[in-house]
C-alpha cells in the first residue's frame, strides 16, 4: 500500500484524429500537473492539499474548462464552479456562478474551512471572496481576483459561436461543428473542442483520501446554470473507502449520483474500486455522457470513461506512471 | 400495494411545550395539504404532479420555510431553493437563489422539462422565471414579521439556526411564547407512488435563517435532500450542510438497492445511525407502497396516507 493519484482533463467525444498541436499541450499539461501531485505526496503533504494544489495548476492552463480557458455561457460569460471533500471528515466545500476569481477550488475550500456553509454562489460566492482578500490585504491562501477577461480565450469564443449556429449545448467534446456534406473537419472547430472539466484524487500512504474537481460548465449554458462539478455526490465524493472526481455531461452525472455511487458499490455491495468504477460508468449510465478518476484507501487506481476518450494520468508510489487520452486498443 | 404518499414541513428541535397557537396551524396546514395530495392520487394524477401540487400547497403557506414564510439571509432578504425528482425516469429539475418566485417548486419542474439543463440559480434562474411567466411577486410577499423576528434573534446570538434551535436564553426555563412559539418551522417535502410504483419526490425551502448571501443547502441538491428512483422517493429535512455532506437522499435509495433491505430499515439506518443527533429526518416511499419518517431530532412536521386508509398527522413520535 502507497501514495496514488490520478487527474483528469475531460471526458468526452475526442476524436482519435485530434491533431498533434492540440494533443500535446494537453499531454504535457497532465505530465506536468501529475508531477506537482506527485511531489506533493511524496513530500507528505495531506490528499486535501494535494489535490487542491494539482486542480489550481489544471484551473490555470487555458487548454482545459476549467478556470482560464473556461467555456462561455449563451451570453458569453464565464461562470465557473467547483467543489473540494475530504475523505476523512467528509467536509466539504464547493462553488458556482464565480466570474473573477482566479481558482474555484481554492474558494470551495475556503468555504469549507471559513464559513458555517458547504455551498456558496453567485453574488454571495463573489463577496466572500472578496471579503477574504480584504481582510489579509494581498493574495490569501490563493484566492485571486481579475477581470473575467482573463479566463475567456479565443477557442472559446469561437467554440460558442459555433454552439450557437448549431443551436446546442454541447459539453465541448461534440467534435462535429455545422457539416457542409464533407468530412473534412474544420481544425478550429474540431481541433478546439476537446476540452473539458478538469479533477484530480489522491490517497496517501495512510489511506487518507480527498478529491477536487472545476470547471466552467457546458458551452451555450444558460447563464445560471449548474452542472455536477460542484453538487457532492455528483462530480466528486471522497470518503474513507475512495474519492471520485467525474467529468462529462453534467446532467447526466447529476441523475446518476455518480461519484456517489461508485463508493456506496464499494460500501454496500462489497464491490472493488474497479468493480464500483465499470459498474457505474458502463452499466449505470448512457455511453458518451461520463468518464470519472477514482482512488481507494488501499492505493488503488481506476480511470473509467464511456465516452470516445478522457484526458487524464495517474501515478502511484510503486514508480509507475501514466498519461493517456484514448482506451487501449483491447474493447473491455 | 396501493398509493401512497407522505409529506414534511420540517424537522429540528420543536420543544414538545410548543403552544397551541404555534401548534394548530401548523397541523391543520399538514391536514390539508395532505388532503389535496390524497385526492390528486384518488383521481389518479402522476406522482410527480401530486408532489408539485402539495409542496407548492405548503410553500403557499407562512407557517413553514418555503415560499411565503422564508426564513431570511443575513441581508434580510429571501433566497428560495426547490428540486423535484420523477423516479421512473429519474429526470429531475432544481432552482435555487430566487427573490420572486412564488412557487419554487414548479420553476423546478419547469426547468426540468423546458430546458437541456437540471438546475439553474441566482439570476439565471429569475431570468428563466420570467421568459416562462411564472408567478412572482415582491420580496415583501414571501417575508413575515415571525421571520424578520428570528433573523434579528440570530444576529444577536451571532448564529446560523435551522430556525428550530431554542432563541436566546435568559437564564429561565420560560420561553415567551414570542419567540419559542415561532421558532417552530422548517424546509417543506412530498414523496409519492401510485399503484402502478411511479415514484417522485420534491422539496422545497428558504434555508438557514441568518444564512449567507449565496449559501445553498440540501433542498436543491439531487442524492442529498430529494431523491426518486424505481424503488423509492425520499425528501429530508434538518440540518442542510449534515444533509449534503451525507447524501442521505441517494444513501436511503442506494441501500435498498446495493443491500436489498427494507425502506424501513434503510431509512431507519441512514437517520439514527449514520446522522449525527438533532440534523435530519426525511419521508419515504417505496414502490411498494410502503411509508417511512424517520427523524433524529425532537419533532418533524409531517403527514401520511395509504390507499388501504390509513393516515397520520403528528409532530413528536407516539411514546
Amino acid at each position: 500500500m502507497g501514495w496514488a493519484i490520478a487527474v483528469h482533463g475531460g471526458a468526452g467525444d475526442i476524436s482519435r484524429s485530434l491533431p498533434h498541436d492540440r494533443r500535446q499541450p494537453r499531454e504535457e499539461a497532465l505530465r506536468h500537473c501529475l508531477q506537482i501531485g506527485v511531489e506533493a505526496l511524496e513530500s507528505n503533504l495531506p490528499p486535501l492539499d494535494v489535490v487542491e494544489l494539482v486542480v489550481r495548476e489544471l484551473e490555470n492552463i487555458p487548454h482545459f474548462n476549467a478556470g482560464r480557458g473556461s467555456v462561455l455561457t449563451s451570453e458569453g460569460t464565464v461562470e465557473m464552479e467547483a467543489s473540494i471533500m475530504d475523505g476523512n471528515t467528509m467536509r466539504c466545500g464547493a462553488v458556482s456562478g464565480l466570474t473573477t476569481v482566479v481558482n474555484a477550488v481554492s474558494l470551495a475550500r475556503l468555504v469549507m474551512e471559513k464559513t458555517p456553509h458547504i455551498y456558496l454562489a453567485f453574488d454571495g460566492a463573489e463577496q466572500f471572496a472578496r471579503e477574504q482578500i480584504h481582510l489579509h490585504c494581498r493574495i490569501f491562501q490563493g484566492v485571486e481576483i481579475v477581470d473575467s477577461s482573463h479566463f475567456i480565450t479565443p477557442e472559446n469564443v469561437e467554440r460558442l459561436k459555433l454552439a450557437k449556429e448549431a443551436n446546442r449545448v454541447q459539453i465541448d467534446y461534440n467534435a462535429q461543428p455545422i457539416q457542409n456534406d464533407t468530412k473534412k473537419e474544420k481544425p478550429c472547430a474540431n481541433g478546439d473542442s476537446q476540452i473539458g472539466t478538469v479533477g484530480c484524487v489522491a490517497v496517501d500512504s495512510h489511506g487518507n483520501l480527498a478529491s477536487a474537481t472545476s470547471t466552467g460548465g457546458l458551452v451555450n449554458k444558460m447563464s445560471g446554470r449548474i452542472g455536477d462539478t460542484p453538487v457532492i455526490g455528483a462530480g466528486t465524493y471522497a470518503n474513507e473507502l475512495c474519492a471520485v472526481s467525474a467529468t462529462g455531461k453534467g446532467e447526466s452525472i447529476i441523475r446518476g449520483t455518480v461519484a456517489r455511487d461508485v463508493a456506496a458499490l464499494m460500501e454496500f455491495k462489497g464491490l472493488s474500486l474497479k468493480e464500483a468504477a465499470d459498474c457505474v460508468v458502463h452499466e449505470r449510465t448512457p455511453k458518451g455522457t461520463v468518464g470519472l478518476i477514482a482512488v481507494s484507501a488501499a492505493g488503488e487506481v481506476v480511470m473509467s470513461f464511456n465516452t470516445t476518450g478522457m484526458f487524464r494520468g495517474f501515478a502511484t508510489e510503486d514508480g509507475y506512471s501514466e498519461v493517456a487520452i484514448w482506451s487501449d486498443a483491447q474493447v473491455e | 400495494m396501493g398509493w401512497a404518499i407522505a409529506l414534511h414541513g420540517g424537522a429540528g428541535d420543536i420543544p414538545l411545550s410548543l403552544t397551541l397557537g404555534s401548534r394548530q396551524p401548523r397541523e391543520e396546514a399538514l391536514h390539508h395539504c395532505l388532503q389535496i395530495g390524497v385526492e390528486a392520487l384518488k383521481a389518479k394524477k402522476p406522482p410527480l404532479d401530486v408532489v408539485e401540487l402539495v409542496v407548492r400547497e405548503l410553500e403557499n403557506i407562512p407557517q413553514f420555510n418555503a415560499g411565503k414564510g422564508s426564513v431570511l439571509t443575513n441581508k434580510g432578504t429571501v433566497e428560495m431553493e426547490a428540486s423535484i425528482m420523477d423516479g421512473r425516469t429519474k429526470n429531475c429539475g432544481a432552482v435555487s437563489g430566487l427573490k420572486t418566485v412564488v412557487n419554487a417548486v414548479s420553476l423546478a419542474r419547469l426547468v426540468m422539462e423546458k430546458t437541456p439543463h437540471v438546475y439553474l440559480a441566482f439570476h439565471g434562474a429569475e431570468e428563466f422565471a420570467k421568459e416562462q411567466g411564472v408567478e412572482t411577486a415582491d420580496s415583501s410577499h414571501f417575508i413575515t414579521a415571525e421571520n424578520v423576528e428570528r433573523l434579528k434573534q440570530a444576529k444577536e446570538a451571532h448564529r446560523v439556526q435551522i430556525d428550530y434551535t431554542q432563541p436566546l436564553q435568559n437564564g429561565t426555563k420560560e420561553e415567551t411564547s414570542n419567540t419559542n412559539g415561532e421558532v417552530q418551522l422548517g424546509t417543506v417535502g412530498c414523496v409519492a407512488v401510485d399503484s402502478y410504483g411511479n415514484l417522485a419526490s420534491a422539496t422545497s425551502t428558504g434555508g438557514l435563517v441568518n444564512k449567507r448571501v449565496g449559501r445553498i443547502g440540501d433542498s436543491p441538491i439531487i442524492g442529498a435532500g430529494t431523491y426518486a428512483n424505481e424503488l423509492c422517493a425520499i425528501s429530508v429535512t434538518g440540518e442542510g450542510e449534515a444533509i449534503l455532506r451525507a447524501t442521505i437522499a441517494r444513501d436511503v435509495a442506494a441501500m435498498m438497492e446495493f443491500k436489498g433491505v427494507s425502506l424501513e430499515e434503510a431509512a431507519s439506518y441512514v437517520i439514527h445511525e449514520c446522522m449525527p443527533k438533532g440534523t435530519a429526518g426525511l419521508v419515504a416511499v417505496s414502490a411498494a407502497g410502503e411509508v417511512a419518517m424517520p427523524y433524529n431530532t425532537t419533532g418533524m412536521f409531517r403527514a401520511c396516507a395509504t390507499e388501504d386508509g390509513y393516515s397520520e398527522v403528528a409532530i413528536w413520535s407516539a411514546s
